[in-house]
Formats: structure tokens, C-alpha cells, sequence
């Protein structure tokens, strides 16, 4: 094994020396990957107790999943306050980001930090704050205090990635088009718009995640007919493993996983 | 005397005011609703906090904090659990940061996959996943026993060490996503002068890439640090209620004993203990990750 006695790097240490290195991030890789990837075989599994690998394959966890009117409410409810969401905090983030990067107003960066405040502020307080203000407001359980709340999470998300889209954009182009002419709105709908199409749209998709993914929120808010699939995901967990919930999670798993490699593909088309 | 002002000035003026005004009704929606949802409601926390059952001015809520050990349990577990984390992903992360700043650009983006997966992956399934794995008559207690190697169910989930894998699991990327850019962004160039003026492997690393890299360390263990405190859904489940976080505490004083003062109260503390840690975080160099990262701890 001569490979073991050659220099790793320019210190002149030897692969042989480093041998616990590479152990130790591998098995690290691991660590990071297996759980996940786990879930999707053991949720084909035909047992009543999760084993791997599954004795036989069936797809009773799936048809458990699909025949449960709970679950299905639950996922209609999620897919809906997702898509609310997305079609809410989308514009209303893009709108922000392109009033502070155009006005360079004075107090642009207090501004900022306002809207970011969702970001840093722990979840939990957050949760209890919108619970509170909804009981008084009677919008606990109900469908536009779910959208609210998210949109209210998933503004900060947006407006992030609209915003260094901004940052790399010539503003120029818009004076341009406005001395032929245009009005604001015109030119940023024809010129500005058009170039940043691409970040918006991976803004209104990780508006949809963040709403369809948020837990904390959906816990204290949401309730009854309009329950979240997170919120019976998590109850579940709290009172028993049971297997249908393995495949929820490969499902919910493939559909992120789709829509994340979608963004990162309307991403390589990169904006300008 | 001043010369007379141009005719337009004062135009101008006005119309550059409108504009402005303009850009600033387009901020106005995002920024009442964010205003409504959250900034009106968690100030109001604030206001609650300060109030006694009866509706006076009282910081009983913050008193009994002091007062009774309890309190000081949910403090400490949170402590306990948030250092313990932070400390695992450090001795985990820094040596996989490590070989990924080595790798060849290729390779490293391939293994960072590994590392994004579960930032991409819901954290409800990542937490049952573990569930799944640590449980009694899970898979790891089911392969262990199989290969003899314990004779009696460990019990690895609903305590602390259930917590703690957990916790570490969704923790790691935001330790390592950091170091790793700054490792990366070292001339490794100084690691062969090192070594050219006689450095040991163990010293050039010691006095050359560890300081270089102290600023990525830094700000990757802060932000796991933060994120832990203020961690709910996984201490929740893999703890199974007997590791009680400031978050679950929370939850549970509202949940269970509608007690929304001592919930505020506690609420404000770890704000402020968040806040003041951000302030610190904020002044250290390589803070990319920090914003996307609460994504994540929801």
C-alpha cells in the first residue's frame, strides 16, 4: 500500500496518518444522509412494525394514507394555505424589495431589518403572538389566518431572493425606458420584470415550501377542518410511530425534492 | 444675495417626494402584515408579560423565574442541550469541512449534496426518521441485539441522547456550510510555506489553517447555538416530554395551562437572550448562512 505512505497535502502528512480522517467523514456523510433515505423503503413495507429491509413490500401505507378522509383533509388544507401563500407573499415581497432597492430611502435599512425580523425572531414566540392576536381577532383555525401567518413567515424568504436579484440588475435600464417614455410601472413591467422573472419564481416556490413545511405556527393556528398535514404529522409522532406517516414522508420527500430541483434548474437559467 | 432659485426646483422637488412616497406605499403592504401578524402580537406578549393575574403592573412572571427551581431546570436542560449540540457538530463537522476543502471542486459539490439533503428534506421527516431508527423495537436496538452486541433494548430516543442525535442531525449543515466556505477560501499556499519552513503537519495546521479558519468556526457554532435555543419540533418528539426546552416549556404553558403570562415571560427572555447573541454573530466576518438558516429550525 504505497497510497498510505504518500504525502495527503503540501504539510507532507501521509494518507496512512489520515486514515481516522476519512473514516470519520464518511461515516459523518452517513449520518447526514441515511435517515432520510431510509424512510422510503421501510414505507413499502407490508408489517405493522417498521423493519429493514421490509420481509415483504406492499403498499397498505399508501392506501392507508390515501383512504383516511384526516389525512386528506389535512394535505388539501396544506397544499391550499401553500399555494395561498406562494400567490400572497410573492408579490407583496417582490413590491418591497423593489421599493427599497429603487427609492434609497433614508431610513431603507431600518426598513430592512423590520421585514427580516420574522427571520430572527424565535418561532415559538412567534406561534404564541399570532395565536393570541387570532383568538381575539377570531381567526384561529380559519383559512386567511393560516395564509396571513405564512405569508408573513415567507415574506423575509422572497424578499431575500428577489433582492440580490435586484442588486446585480442594471437600474439604468429602467431610466432608459422611462425617458422614451414609460411610466414606472410600464417599464418596470416590460424591462425589469422580465429580467428578474426567474428569481421570482424561486421566491414563490420556497414561499409554497415554507408555508407547506412551517410546524410551529400551523400547531397553535390551525385546527379542525382547516388542520395542517404537519400539524397531524405532528400530534402523530407525539402519541405513536405509526407506519402510514413513513409514507407520507416519502411523498412529501419526492415532491420537495422535485420542486427544489426545480428552482435549481430555473436557477442555472439565471436572471439578465 | 443668494441667486434666485431655478424656476423647475421646486418641481423637481416635488416630484422627487412623490416618487420616494410611491416606493415607500410599495414596501407599506409586506410591511403591515408583518406588522399585524407579528410585530403588534409579540409587543403585546411583551405588554402581558408585565401584568399579574389581576391585571396590574407586576413582574411576578419574571420573579417566579428567579424563584423557583423549575424554571431553572428548563433553563439549564435548554443550556445543556444547546452547548452539547453545538459541541457535537463542532467535533463532527470541523474534521468533514476539513476533508471537504480538500476534496477537488467536483467531488467536494457532489459530497455537499449529502450535507444540503437535510436542510432539503421537512423536518417533521427527518424527526420521524429517528424516531424510526432509535425507538425500542427499532431498527438500530433490532440490528444490535441481531448481532448480539446488547442483550436488552437500549433506550436511545425520549431522553436526552434521543434529543441529542436528533438535535446534531439537524444542526450540522449550519456548522459546516459556513467552515467549509471558509476553509475553501484559505491559499494553501500558506500550509506549503508552512511546511517549507519546517512546520510538523500537526503544527502548520495548529498555527496556520485553525486561526484561518477560526471566523468560519465562529460563526457556524453561533449559529447553531441560537438556532438550539429557540429549537421546539425535535427536543418535542425525541425527547418524549422529558426533555423540557425554554420552547417546550412555552408551548406547554400555553397549551395545557392557558398561562399566558409566565408564557411571555419566558418568551421575552429567550427573545432577548436570541437578540443579544444575533448582535454578537452580526460582527463576525462570513455570516452568509445566518439568514436562511431559521428556515429550517421551524
Amino acid at each position: 500500500m504505497t497510497w498510505l505512505r504518500q504525502a495527503a497535502t503540501d504539510t507532507q502528512i501521509t494518507h496512512g496518518a489520515r486514515l481516522w480522517l476519512y473514516a470519520l467523514a464518511i461515516g459523518v456523510l452517513v449520518f447526514l444522509v441515511i435517515p432520510t433515505l431510509l424512510v422510503i423503503p421501510m414505507s413499502f413495507s407490508g408489517a405493522q412494525y417498521l423493519e429493514f429491509p421490509p420481509r415483504e413490500w406492499s403498499l397498505r401505507w399508501y392506501r392507508s394514507y390515501f383512504d383516511s378522509t384526516a389525512w386528506m383533509q389535512a394535505t388539501a388544507t396544506s397544499l391550499k394555505a401553500a399555494s395561498l401563500t406562494a400567490l400572497v407573499a410573492t408579490p407583496l415581497a417582490t413590491m418591497a424589495a423593489y421599493g427599497l432597492h429603487a427609492s434609497r430611502l433614508r431610513h431603507a435599512n431600518l426598513l430592512l431589518m423590520l421585514l427580516l425580523t420574522p427571520m430572527v425572531v424565535p418561532v415559538i414566540l412567534i406561534g404564541i403572538g399570532v395565536f393570541y392576536a387570532y383568538v381575539k381577532l377570531k381567526l384561529v383555525n380559519s383559512m386567511l389566518g393560516l395564509v396571513l401567518a405564512h405569508s408573513m413567515l415567507a415574506v423575509p424568504v422572497v424578499m431575500m431572493v428577489v433582492g440580490s436579484a435586484l442588486r446585480t440588475f442594471d437600474m439604468d435600464q429602467e431610466k432608459v425606458a422611462r425617458s422614451l417614455g414609460a411610466s414606472r410601472l410600464r417599464a418596470f413591467w416590460m424591462v425589469t420584470l422580465p429580467q428578474i422573472r426567474f428569481s421570482v419564481v424561486t421566491g414563490a416556490v420556497l414561499a409554497f415550501l415554507t408555508s407547506f413545511d412551517e410546524i410551529i405556527v400551523s400547531l397553535f393556528v390551525s385546527g379542525g377542518d382547516n388542520s395542517t398535514l404537519t400539524r397531524n404529522m405532528f400530534n402523530a409522532l407525539r402519541d405513536q410511530v405509526d407506519p402510514t406517516i413513513a409514507a407520507i414522508s416519502t411523498l412529501i420527500v419526492g415532491v420537495t425534492s422535485l420542486l427544489l430541483v426545480f428552482t435549481q434548474f430555473v436557477g442555472r437559467a439565471k436572471d439578465h | 444675495m443668494t441667486p434666485p432659485p431655478l424656476p423647475n426646483t421646486q418641481a423637481l422637488q416635488r416630484d422627487a417626494m412623490r416618487e420616494r412616497l410611491g416606493l415607500f406605499g410599495l414596501v407599506l403592504p409586506a410591511l403591515l402584515l408583518i406588522l399585524v401578524t407579528m410585530l403588534l402580537p409579540v409587543g403585546w406578549l411583551f405588554y402581558l408579560s408585565i401584568l399579574s393575574d389581576n391585571g396590574a403592573f407586576s413582574l411576578e412572571h419574571y420573579r417566579r423565574m428567579w424563584e423557583q427551581p423549575s424554571y431553572a431546570r428548563t433553563f439549564w436542560t435548554t443550556f445543556e442541550v444547546s452547548l452539547l449540540t453545538t459541541g457535537i457538530c463542532v467535533l463532527l463537522g470541523y474534521p468533514l469541512a476539513y476533508f471537504l476543502s480538500e476534496l477537488p471542486k467536483r467531488a467536494a459539490n457532489l459530497c455537499m449534496i449529502a450535507v444540503l439533503l437535510p436542510l432539503w428534506t421537512s423536518l417533521l421527516v427527518r424527526t420521524y426518521a429517528w424516531l424510526v431508527l432509535l425507538q425500542r423495537r427499532g431498527l438500530i436496538n433490532g440490528w444490535g441485539m441481531d448481532l448480539g452486541l446488547w442483550d436488552e433494548p437500549l433506550s436511545l430516543v425520549h431522553n436526552l441522547t434521543g434529543t441529542l442525535i436528533g438535535t446534531v442531525h439537524v444542526m450540522l449543515p449550519f456548522l459546516v456550510l459556513p467552515l467549509y466556505a471558509a476553509m475553501r477560501a484559505i491559499d494553501r499556499n500558506l500550509l506549503r510555506a508552512a511546511a517549507n519552513l519546517g512546520a510538523s503537519p500537526l503544527r502548520s495546521f495548529w498555527l496556520v489553517l485553525f486561526p484561518l479558519a477560526m471566523p468560519g468556526l465562529a460563526s457556524g457554532a453561533l449559529i447553531v447555538f441560537i438556532l438550539c435555543l429557540g429549537f421546539y419540533v425535535t427536543p418535542a418528539v425525541l425527547g418524549g416530554g422529558k426533555v423540557i426546552m425554554v420552547s417546550s416549556r412555552i408551548a406547554n404553558d400555553i397549551e395545557l395551562f392557558f398561562n399566558w403570562g409566565a408564557a411571555s415571560a419566558l418568551g421575552v427572555v429567550l427573545l432577548v437572550l436570541t437578540g443579544a447573541l444575533i448582535l454578537v454573530a452580526m460582527r463576525l466576518p462570513g455570516m452568509g448562512g445566518m439568514l436562511r438558516s431559521q428556515e429550517v429550525s421551524r
